[in-house]
């Protein structure tokens, strides 16, 4: 059973076409990426799956099932813009929302002091949210998110406004989710942040997706044909190579077409120069995002 | 637990802890203490206790000698005017006045005082009147029909039934003020409510936990659980200012003691007016709710409400209208008309009675206007509640109801 399935949506706000004809799935245990520029559709999508706005036409299959009360229980939502009740209470506030998601109070309670220990948020359980800073209620509405033990899980921009440990936190507890067989789906426009994280991604512009797939096989395919050198010694010629570029501290082959790494790598060491560093040059998403958008508006 | 009751749950609780929620709840007691206060004061004021007094006269016509002592004020004579104008001026008389010799053709008196005063206090009118009068009639009739002269009319109504038998309700401003008062918590109650309500939505709306709200449960459960947990909260503190008025009227009992004992409540009004006010209050929550979803911040919201919440104020308007023009076409029109309806109704209901079919025909209107609004709200808060800082004209608002 695919956790998301989403076929030919559409939407338009006063005429202006926001998502169009977007179709994708996530399978259980994923982690996916829902990745564009400001403006690109993510969020109506987004909201289109959570069942906050309805889509124009086409159709959205949540774990199996049209999204009904029950669907809603198993979902996790981490939206855009956050915030909470102001005047409550940080342990207060997380209850009264697990209550939503049909966790029984004791449970909610129990997983409330797991999750904010794990965090390190503990010692604040009893400030009212306004006390706390933007980072720290980002981090209790992460843990709202995801205290009802759902199957699928979807932030939207998850990493805006955090400092770099509690982003290092949060991408530890991510793919923890993720080991537990979650499926997760983030969505950003900083496309360089979920590299690292995603299996696959959906690269969406002016509401169109412009590039769906495994994210391995995407770098691959826009891989430019060159190599990434750090080494000791004098390299001098290299036969196949037709450009060196260089970066600082290290030197980027550009090969002909007729030449694999492969056959690069054996002829530096057959000269016996120390190779420190030797790399399959894969540009990163933000630049395949560009050669892809560019290559459309020609 | 069910959705909808944690979310009744949650926002009556969110209410009764609010401070101004609580403000309001004491300090409409306590404003009704003042004014209690202030109204015995000002009685006071104008309506010292009547101190004996002494008023001076001449009597230039002649024939003005007997009934010199009218209640506390007694009559001095005196042969001229400059005689009576020095003993005012010594302090021994409070004033005087002057008959003329043409006073049977012209009926002046000349009245003479050192007060400044906007008129003569109506102590000294009527014990001025009642001696002018005795001494005409003095010797013509017999001194029981001057005395009935003096007050003719004490007017003992009685209200009959159709079978002739004395009706177990009788009318009268008694039966007026529990319905007046009532009607005022209605709406006060009403604004405070819708108010309360539009803030909560404009507030998790500008902070977003809307959306997280949206993806847990659906928008008839959030609308549904919101206006009747705050609904809840409004009836707790009606009740404690309902729980609190016989304590007050106590305090008042020394300035308006006697109007207390006659109050009559009709016979049906506690039934109704408890009707009136669940359906009224349903009804300004279902707009509150609807107009919170299509403004964009809860301060315009606020403004917006406003033309609804002015039609429910109407009838507190024009009370004395209706007190002395019940069978006026319009208040049939203001009990029918479904903003105007609970106050009007529970108002008309201490006045005079309300033919079976307008009450009828006014909670119907009530009801389907309820149901009628909700449908509708619920089918454009989706579309709304998520579209950030512009507000839709009213054009797009329909469109957005046939499509919705």
């Amino acid at each position: 059973m695919l956790a998301v399935e989403v076929s030919h949506i559409e939407k338009s706000f006063a005429d202006k076409v926001v998502v169009d004809d977007l179709s994708f799935s996530v399978a259980q245990g994923e982690m996916f990426g829902l990745i564009g520029p400001n403006g690109a559709g993510k969020t109506t999508t987004i909201r289109m799956m959570m069942d906050i706005i309805k889509p124009d036409s086409g159709d959205v299959t949540i774990l199996g099932e049209k999204l009904s009360e029950s669907t809603k229980n198993k979902l996790g939502y981490l939206p855009e813009e956050r915030g909470l009740y102001k005047k409550l209470a940080v342990l207060d506030s997380i209850i009264y929302l697990a209550s939503l998601k049909g966790v029984d109070r004791r449970s909610a309670e129990e997983k409330a002091d797991e999750l904010l220990n794990q965090t390190g948020m503990l010692p604040h359980k009893g400030k009212k949210i306004e006390e706390l800073s933007r980072g720290m209620g980002q981090i209790i509405q992460f843990i709202v998110s995801i205290i009802h033990d759902p199957e699928l899980v979807v932030l939207d921009e998850p990493f805006a406004g955090l400092d770099p440990v509690n982003t290092e936190l949060l991408k530890r507890m991510l793919f923890d989710l993720k080991n537990q067989g979650k499926a997760l789906i983030l969505s950003t426009h900083q496309m360089n942040e979920i590299e690292e994280l995603c299996d696959r991604i959906l690269m969406i512009n002016h509401g169109r997706s412009v590039l769906y797939g495994d994210l391995a096989e995407i770098k691959s395919k826009y891989r430019s044909n060159s190599v990434l050198l750090e080494f000791e010694g004098e390299l001098g010629e290299v036969p196949g190579v037709t450009e060196k570029r260089t970066h600082k501290g290290y030197l980027e082959l550009v090969l002909d077409g007729n030449t694999t790494p492969q056959q690069v790598l054996e002829r530096l060491v057959s000269r016996g120069i120390v190779v420190n560093r030797f790399e399959v040059a894969t540009p990163p998403l933000n630049e395949i995002f560009l050669r892809v958008v560019g290559k459309a508006h020609e | 637990m069910n959705k909808t009751l944690l979310i009744l749950r949650h926002e009556f609780r969110h209410m009764m802890k609010r401070r101004g929620f609580i403000i309001m709840t004491v300090i409409v007691p306590l404003i009704a203490v003042l004014l209690i206060g202030v109204s015995q004061l000002v009685s006071g004021i104008a309506m010292p206790t009547v101190e004996a007094a002494t008023i001076g006269y001449v009597d230039e016509l002649g024939g003005f000698q007997q009934y010199t002592s009218q209640g506390n004020i007694t009559l001095v004579r005196f042969d001229t005017p400059d005689d009576a104008t020095e003993a005012l001026v010594k302090g021994d008389i409070k004033e005087y006045f002057v008959i003329p010799p043409d006073y049977i053709s012209t009926g002046v008196i000349n009245r003479y005082t050192l007060e400044k005063q906007l008129a003569a206090s109506s102590a000294t009118t009527t014990a001025i009147n009642n001696f002018l009068l005795s001494n005409l009639l003095a010797g013509k009739v017999p001194a029981a029909t001057i005395a009935r002269i003096e007050a003719p009319l004490n007017l003992v109504s009685t209200r009959l039934t159709e079978t002739g038998a004395v009706a177990p309700e009788q009318g009268g401003y008694g039966s007026l003020i529990i319905p007046f008062v009532f009607s005022i918590l209605l709406a006060l109650s009403i604004i405070f409510s819708s108010t309360y309500l539009l803030q909560g939505l404009g507030e998790e709306k500008e902070n977003r936990l809307i959306e997280i709200l949206l993806s847990s449960v659906s928008a008839r459960q959030l609308l549904t659980g919101k206006v009747l947990g705050i609904g809840a909260a409004g009836l707790v503190q009606v009740a404690v200012w309902a729980i609190s008025a016989p304590l007050l009227l106590n305090l008042a009992s020394s300035s308006i003691g006697g109007f207390v004992s006659t109050i009559q409540l009709p016979a049906n009004f506690i039934a109704l007016a408890v009707v009136y006010f669940i359906l009224g209050y349903l009804l300004f929550a279902v707009i509150s709710a609807s107009i919170g979803a299509v403004s964009s911040s809860s301060r315009e919201g606020q403004q917006l409400i406003g033309v609804f919440t002015i039609p429910a104020l109407i009838p507190l308007w024009f009370t004395s209208l209706l007190m002395f023009f019940p069978d006026n076409p319009a208040w049939v029109f203001f009990t029918i008309f479904p903003l105007s309806a609970p106050v009007e109704a529970i108002m008309r209901l201490g006045v005079s009675e309300i033919p079976a079919w307008q009450l009828v025909v006014s909670l119907a209107v009530l009801v389907l206007s309820i149901i009628g609004i909700l449908v509708l709200t619920i089918r454009i808060f989706r579309t709304y509640l998520l579209m950030y800082g512009k507000r839709p004209g009213i054009g797009e608002v329909i469109r957005n109801l046939r499509s919705g």
